[in-house]
């Protein structure tokens, strides 16, 4: 027999199984677990007020964390990719610091500042701000955690596509505005709703730096993931999967937005040229 | 009118890219800058465009003092090297952009711009084409694309940045001849930027050599050819031989070279043939100097140097026809 379409074989079969058991056994678990006890006890669980007030919660920070970072990240990206400034390199070294730092460590980092005794409690005390344990804090801590992505995906789009076309827009009269409108985000479209799909996934998921920030009030400041996590250790498994679900529901949506982004752009190219 | 230029200088950190000059350039006519890379030529065309902030010195256009004003306010039509299309949009979208994004009030109307977009598109031989995306076309059709973009917003001054430079040999001489004829057609006062002696020689009114950040020469192209005024010109402007007599250097170009077979007044000087190559209707001649190791680069039409009857080796005496001495 062939020693490369032995090898070939075995490589298919290692990627088979390991998918298999790490992808595609928990995604089967997860609606198997939450469908276990019937339809009623599925339903009951997602219509659940406290699931419901989760729902809202994680909608509403991703609503908000969502505009920030596209915001920022053009920003961010913009100035590194456009103009040449002292320590630029730290900038973008610390740009990936959410990235390697520990969720978990970012939440902390938001309640030794913020919370109590936190160095700039007595400002917001003053003006009888709740931030942690509260939205505010909740938003801080995702923002902190998703907010590479998108300068992450702009800066090398924008490197590629150089400033030429916004050099020939300028001497065709065109203002600044009317060059980033019409040039520069016709451009990174792609690489601009890329970076917001992965953003949003991640912002949704989040769960270390948010339990953290949270205070788990039932109700009120848990998002989806820490609901999840005070379902099961309640025992309630099958609302804990129930919730889940959802959650996995939107990942698939997210990856199925994705993977036809990909295909579009890549036909665009192809009729391109 | 035309554009005037006063003591313009540009540094670029340490390296300076041009040292302060004063230059006229007349209306209505098409002015080439000529030089070689790194001479400030570009730098030049990019400060009268406005997307190079000059050091010092004053740009005036047709009498507005242009110095401090954006591009987009210069009314200018600027023709990159590399087209700088919008990708992303037909040619129709690319040439209608600077109408398009006019204020209300100067923006002509939906017809109007269809009209005045459609009659560019045929001055510029696209038709049909008006539908395709820049990534359908052929360098030539991307460069016309581009000249018809800048022309849209009818400038009173088209500026040129080595616009035939990514074009292969065909396309750029047909480009060349048609830029002419649509010069003479517009008579648009233009800039031209080149490092092509040649496409200098065939497209200019009026030839401004570059080298160093400084103005070398400036004259038609028959002028700073017969009558260089520094070895710079004469050197870059065709092929030359430097010809060391006597403590002095003489300049001889390349086809003001004849060869004799007797010693004369005039043809005093021996060298031997080395070789000679056929390209084209010419005869490029490769001489060695009899005195001191010297090559003297020589062309020939095919009938002269076919009547001399001369070999490889032979032993001929030199005679120019014309010599400059600086």
């Amino acid at each position: 027999m062939n020693k490369s379409i032995l090898i070939r074989s075995l490589l298919i079969a290692i990627t088979i199984l390991f998918l298999t058991l790490f992808l595609i056994l928990p995604l089967f678990t997860v609606f198997y677990e939450a469908f276990k006890r019937g339809t009623d006890v599925y339903f009951a669980a997602i219509t659940d007020p406290e699931t419901f007030s989760a729902i809202r919660l994680t909608l509403v920070t991703t609503a908000i964390v969502l505009p920030l970072n596209l915001a920022f990240g053009l920003c961010a990206a913009w100035a590194i990719t456009r103009y040449r400034f002292r320590g630029k390199n730290i900038f973008i070294t610390l740009i990936d610091l959410p990235f390697a730092v520990s969720p978990v460590i970012s939440g902390l980092i938001f309640i030794l500042l913020l919370g109590a005794g936190g160095l700039m409690e007595p400002l917001f005390q003053k003006w009888d701000i709740q931030i942690i344990y509260a939205l505010p804090g909740i938003v801080l801590a995702t923002l902190f955690v998703t907010f590479p992505y998108i300068p992450r995906e702009l800066i090398p789009a924008l490197q590629q596509s150089g400033e030429d076309e916004e050099l020939a827009a300028q001497t065709l009269g065109a203002r600044s505005w009317q060059i980033f409108f019409r040039i520069t985000i016709p451009k990174i479209k792609w690489a601009l709703l890329y970076a917001l799909i992965l953003c949003n996934a991640r912002a949704i998921g989040e769960f270390g730096a948010v339990s953290v920030v949270s205070g788990h009030i039932r109700g009120e400041t848990n998002t989806m993931p820490l609901h999840i996590e005070i379902l099961y250790n309640e025992y309630q498994f099958s609302a804990a999967f129930a919730v889940s679900s959802l959650l996995t529901i939107l990942a698939m949506i997210t990856l199925l937005v994705k993977s036809l982004i990909e295909k579009i752009n890549l036909g665009e190219r192809i009729h391109g040229n | 009118m035309g554009i005037e230029i006063k003591q313009l200088s540009k540094t670029f950190n340490t390296q300076r890219a041009l040292y302060p000059l004063d230059l006229t350039i007349p209306d209505g006519e098409l002015t080439v800058l000529l030089g070689p890379s790194g001479s400030g030529k570009t730098t030049l065309l990019r400060a009268i465009g406005g997307l190079e902030l000059p050091e010092g010195g004053t740009i005036v256009i047709n009498g507005v003092d242009v110095t401090y004003l954006t591009p987009g306010e210069r009314e200018i039509g600027f023709v990159f090297q590399n087209y700088a299309l919008f990708q992303h949009m037909t040619v129709f979208e690319n040439i209608a952009f600077g109408l398009k994004i006019k204020k209300r009030q100067y923006r002509p109307g939906k017809k109007e711009m269809k009209n005045r977009v459609l009659s560019l598109i045929k001055r510029v031989q696209l038709e049909g084409l008006e539908d395709r995306f820049p990534s359908q076309l052929s360098g030539g059709q991307c460069q016309r694309v581009a000249l018809a973009r800048a022309l849209a917003i009818e400038p009173k001054v088209l500026l040129l940045d080595e616009p035939f430079a990514a074009l292969d040999t065909k396309v750029r001489h047909e480009l060349r001849r048609w830029i002419r004829k649509l010069h003479q057609e517009l008579n648009l006062t233009t800039i031209l930027v080149t490092h092509d002696q040649e496409e200098a020689m065939e497209i200019a009114d009026k030839i401004i050599i570059m080298n160093e950040g400084k103005v070398q020469q400036i004259g038609t192209p028959l002028e700073v050819y017969q009558e260089p005024t520094n070895p710079f010109v004469f050197r870059f402007l065709g092929r030359t031989n430097i010809i060391h007599r006597l403590e002095k250097k003489a300049f001889v170009r390349s086809h003001d070279i004849e060869l004799h077979k007797e010693k004369s007044d005039t043809a005093c000087l021996e060298a031997v043939i080395h070789q000679a190559r056929t390209i084209g209707s010419m005869i490029r001649a490769e001489l060695i100097r009899a005195d001191v190791p010297e090559f003297i680069e020589a062309e020939f039409s095919y009938d002269y140097f076919h009547s001399l009857n001369l070999r490889p080796n032979d032993k001929v005496f030199v005679s120019f026809k014309k010599v400059k001495y600086f």
